[in-house]
């Protein structure tokens, strides 16, 4: 299993974070803002597992994880979903369109480091 | 000996003193303090530019020609003020229930608001009025001349042609000056008519004092006087009862339908029971204007020289008696009748020139997106000013053409029988329901052409235009075509002759071209209207329901009407309807008031057009009109007690259901700001946490130390302002805000709101008059800072224009101060333009705005406390906010 982790998130100083965490834990992080453009940059650079917001600017979270998991060549991909509305019908719905892991924010840096772990070694 | 050149500071003294007096009414008028501008009084000496210089110099030049034919020319006025009062009462009304600009709108929106016929009598009305300004150049050309002569000046002395030029030009800067200020024609000149009432007051005043001191001063009382004239050739003179009754019945149809008298007598009308008093009052006027002339055209043709032009009495008499004052003082009654003519006429002819040829011929060069784009207020005044400006410029060539040699009266006739034309038409039009379009045109076409034929050509003088061989033999050989002798009757008089054909003839094709063919549907709609326009006042109902965007009718008319009495229609619209802000449900009912509306602007045919352009329906469908011109009296009445009543209760049930959407869509939007303000406070909180946690495991270098403890300060920051706001808003929502009552200057606030928002990096440009933010506020600033802030900050984020430009525009009513800011932006769509104001909306992404959507709610919390308002203004191109400030600020406590 490799060390690609893509994170797709629009807070500036979240993404700051996250990266700096999983770096320092040995993966190399690819970052990515927007929603409209999201499944192009999957299909570009093929990660091993996905960080994924919720509320992004032009396109849900929802709509991405969908789409990934209608496409045979990614429909097994790990994917953790991030969001900030915690919600009880908010983690059903990422459960019923096949989400991996769900985290709500704000969340503690080792409690990402262990998903992220877990995930990859799944 | 008055100097040619005291004469020359005497006439532009008095032109100036004119200035004064149309600008101060102009003044009055705008401020509401216009009261004494619309009395009877007024209106009565507005009429009196019917006494145009033909009659100040003319009608001593015509008694001492035709000894007391000149009499029919005051004749015929007062006969029709007298006898005919109900058909101008009639007139009147019709032209102010139709928004009527002049006289080529009133048959154009008799007949089915056609422009063909509004072209058609504007030319006619043109070409008919081009002598009688050229008359007016002549006779004031004349008077300068006369003083020129006696003081032996060389100023142009020898060349009456450039004196005539620079009178053109002059009479040409005043109207445009005064009659283009005013876009609306029934807003009405009051500046204008002022001064013109000033004029009356002047010429009356000269032609009195001239006639008393020939009466009292010269022929030695007025005992004296009767004897000289039953001494003299006048009183030998036959009166052909042909020519009187001929001329009589020209003067009194003339008095209805020459444009300017139209433009006085009905446009400038601001009160139907003004003709009451005119109905005596003017006649009593004539008759004083008509009182001396025989007198000073007996002692003329006694004194003065073999030879003498009989025109020129009234000023040579004066001046050959050693009487300077008397005779400047006659100078000015003539230039007075001359210029308050020609500067109504031009309007007339300016506002019918741009209504019914330019505006169409831009509108059709534009197609379909005409209303919406483009300056149609810039359009509309620049093709007035260049309409008025032309005008003048074919007086002054007919001036030049006819040589300036022809008696006065004689030029006068002709423009009198042109303009009657249009009688049968007015006339049929207002009482003849079956009066069709067709008709009209070929009535007009038929006697504008024996006009134009037996009179108009040949009133250049014989080999001028037409050759002799025409006069004595007729076209071509034929003998029936001799202008003067049409079908072979000889032995007429030329004006009884033209007058005669050209008025059986174009009334005969208009009755049997009319009976021949059938009205359209919007023709028997305006037939009716105009026809009983006494019984029922309300307009055609000829828009269908909701056929057109609230907002493009705005928008376009806010190009004609300017923005702020647009927006005043639609405000009061939107409030009649129970609705808030600028846009009200387009209902037939509006988009007929506003069609009226604008036709007082663009005329009947045009605003109609520009409507239609809007409405897909573009023009009216036949069910309704012939439901509504089917007009038995009781249905009407019955039909509209019903509709009145189903009107309320569709209003009200419109009510109750859009408050019910608003309470869905409010609820719908609470659920939505739970989760949002959920995101709101985790988003710093994540932030917070992760850098936290990174600092406490420590190992990290000191820049990057420094930089995350940063971050961790500005999230927390976001926070606070989150809180803030959330606070702020309940407080006010509450009541329990105390508001501080401070003074300061409008300039001084917006200043502290740019600063505070901090537009450095931002690329805005911020567009202020310092000027007009001169304005002192009693309120409380630091709120109002507060909202300014908010709007400004808004745009910042929302306007995406490349290179966004914000303008803050001050502007001040009686009842308060209004700002508004407008951006360059796309705007907000129609259907957000009322949720922005909710709060917890918020239209866009929120990474973006990076608020909760909360400054808007808390913006009108604020103006709601502070007595003002603030609303969305739409139809500005982009975003725009008005926030309006109450004159007389709340009960707040002094802080």
């Amino acid at each position: 299993m490799g060390r690609r982790v893509l994170l797709i998130e629009d807070e500036p100083n979240i993404i700051e974070a996250i990266s700096f965490i999983l770096s320092r834990d040995g993966w190399t992080v690819h970052t990515h803002t927007d929603g409209v453009t999201a499944m192009d940059k999957i299909a570009r650079t093929p990660p091993d597992l996905i960080i994924l917001d919720v509320m992004l600017p032009g396109r849900s979270g929802y709509d991405i994880l969908r789409d990934l998991r209608a496409n045979p060549a990614t429909a097994d991909l790990p994917v953790m979903m991030l969001t900030a509305r915690g919600q009880t019908k908010d983690r059903e719905l990422a459960e019923r369109l096949g989400v991996t892991r769900f985290m709500t924010k704000p969340f503690s840096n080792a409690e990402v480091i262990e998903n992220v772990r877990a995930l990859a070694g799944a | 000996m008055v100097s040619f050149k005291l004469l020359i500071f005497v006439a532009l003294c008095y032109v100036a003193f004119l200035f004064t007096v149309a600008f101060a009414a102009d003044r009055r008028a705008a401020q509401g303090r216009d009261n004494w501008l619309r009395s009877p009084i007024t209106y009565t000496l507005s009429l009196s530019i019917y006494c145009t210089a033909w009659t100040f110099y003319g009608a001593v030049g015509y008694a001492a020609r035709s000894g007391l034919e000149f009499v029919t020319i005051y004749l015929g006025p007062t006969l029709v003020l007298v006898g005919w009062w109900w058909v101008l009462r009639r007139l009147v009304r019709i032209g102010r229930s139709q928004r009527i600009t002049s006289i080529a709108d009133l048959i154009s929106s008799r007949f089915g608001k056609s422009t063909g016929l509004g072209v058609l009598v504007t030319v006619l009305a043109v070409t008919a009025a081009t002598p009688y300004i050229a008359l007016q150049l002549q006779s004031v050309t004349l008077s300068f001349e006369v003083f020129s002569q006696q003081s032996g000046s060389d100023w142009h002395g020898n060349d009456t042609n450039l004196t005539a030029l620079w009178i053109a030009g002059g009479l040409t800067l005043f109207t445009v000056i005064f009659g283009t200020r005013n876009l609306d024609a029934n807003e009405r000149h009051h500046g204008v008519v002022m001064a013109i009432a000033v004029e009356a007051v002047v010429k009356l005043f000269a032609l009195v004092a001239v006639g008393a001191f020939i009466v009292w001063g010269v022929a030695g009382g007025p005992v004296e006087t009767l004897a000289m004239i039953d001494a003299s050739p006048i009183s030998q003179f036959q009166q052909p009862g042909g020519r009187w009754v001929a001329l009589t019945f020209l003067s009194a149809a003339a008095f209805l339908c020459l444009p300017r008298m139209f433009q006085v007598l009905v446009v400038e009308n601001s009160d139907e029971r003004h003709l009451a008093t005119a109905s005596w009052a003017f006649p009593l006027y004539l008759f004083l204007m008509s009182l001396f002339v025989v007198p000073i055209a007996v002692v003329g043709l006694d004194l003065m020289p073999e030879g003498s032009n009989p025109d020129l009495f009234v000023l040579t008499l004066p001046l050959a008696l050693g009487q300077q004052g008397l005779a400047m003082l006659s100078f000015l009654g003539g230039f007075s009748s001359a210029t308050s003519m020609v500067i109504v006429a031009t309007i007339a002819l300016a506002t019918m020139v741009s209504n019914h040829i330019v505006l169409p011929l831009w509108l059709r060069r534009r197609s379909s997106g005409a209303s919406l784009h483009g300056d149609v207020r810039q359009v509309v005044l620049l093709s007035r000013r260049l309409s008025i400006a032309g005008v003048l410029a074919l007086g002054y060539v007919y001036y030049r053409l006819s040589g300036g040699g022809t008696a006065l009266a004689a030029i006068g006739l002709v423009s009198f029988a042109g303009a009657v034309q249009v009688l049968p038409s007015m006339i049929g039009g207002m009482f003849w329901r079956g009066a069709t379009h067709a008709g009209a045109a070929a009535g007009l076409v038929t006697g504008f052409s024996v006009w134009l034929w037996s009179m108009f050509l040949p009133s250049f003088g014989v080999g001028e235009i037409l050759s002799p061989q025409v006069f004595a033999h007729g076209p071509f050989g034929l003998g029936w075509l001799r202008p003067q002798a049409l079908f072979g009757i000889e032995g007429l008089d030329p004006v009884v002759h033209a007058v005669m054909w050209s008025m059986i003839l174009n009334s005969a094709v208009f009755f049997l071209v009319s009976i021949l063919t059938f009205p359209t549907p919007l023709e028997r709609l305006q037939g009716t209207q105009f026809v009983n326009v006494f019984d029922h006042s309300h307009g055609a109902r000829s828009w269908t329901q909701n056929a057109a965007d609230a907002e493009d009718l705005l928008i376009m008319s806010q190009r004609i009407l300017g923005p702020t009495e647009a927006q005043a229609i639609f405000q009061r619209e939107a409030s009649a309807q129970g609705k808030a802000g600028y846009l009200p449900d387009v209902t037939p009912r509006f988009v007929e008031r506003l069609e009226r509306e604008l036709s007082g602007s663009v005329g009947a045919a045009t605003a109609h057009a520009m409507i239609g352009q809007l409405t897909q329906g573009a023009s009216v469908s036949v069910e309704d009109l012939i439901a509504v011109a089917d007009e038995a009296a009781q249905i009407l009445e019955y039909s509209s007690r019903l509709e009145a009543k189903s009107s309320e209760q569709e209003r009200t049930a419109r009510q109750l259901r859009e408050a019910n959407e608003k309470m869905t869509v409010l609820s719908v939007q609470k659920d939505a700001f739970l989760s949002q303000i959920s995101h709101e406070l985790r988003t710093p909180m994540t932030s917070i946490r992760a850098f936290s946690e990174i600092l406490v495991d420590g190992g990290i270098p000191r820049p990057d130390q420094a930089r995350y403890a940063r971050i961790i300060h500005e999230e927390s920051t976001r926070l606070t302002r989150l809180l803030d706001d959330l606070l702020d808003l309940s407080v006010l929502e509450s009541g329990q805000v105390t508001l501080s009552r401070q003074t300061g200057v409008l300039n001084d606030v917006l200043d502290r709101a740019v600063a505070a928002v901090g537009l450095r990096d931002s690329g805005l440009e911020v567009r202020r008059s310092r000027s007009d933010e001169a304005v002192t506020l009693v309120t409380d600033l630091d709120r109002l800072t507060q909202v300014f802030i908010n709007i400004i900050a808004n745009v910042r984020k929302y306007c995406d224009h490349a290179q966004p430009v914000l303008r803050i525009l001050v502007s001040r009513t009686a009842a308060g101060v209004t700002v508004d800011f407008v951006d360059n932006g796309k705007g907000i769509d129609k259907d957000q333009q009322e949720l922005i104001f909710e709060k917890f909306s918020r239209l866009t992404d929120p990474g973006k705005a990076g608020g909760a959507g909360l400054g808007l709610a808390i913006c009108r919390e604020i103006m709601n406390r502070l007595g003002g308002a603030i609303s969305y203004l739409p139809g500005q191109g982009g975003a725009a906010f008005r926030v309006f400030l109450p004159a007389e600020p709340p009960d707040l406590p002094a802080g």
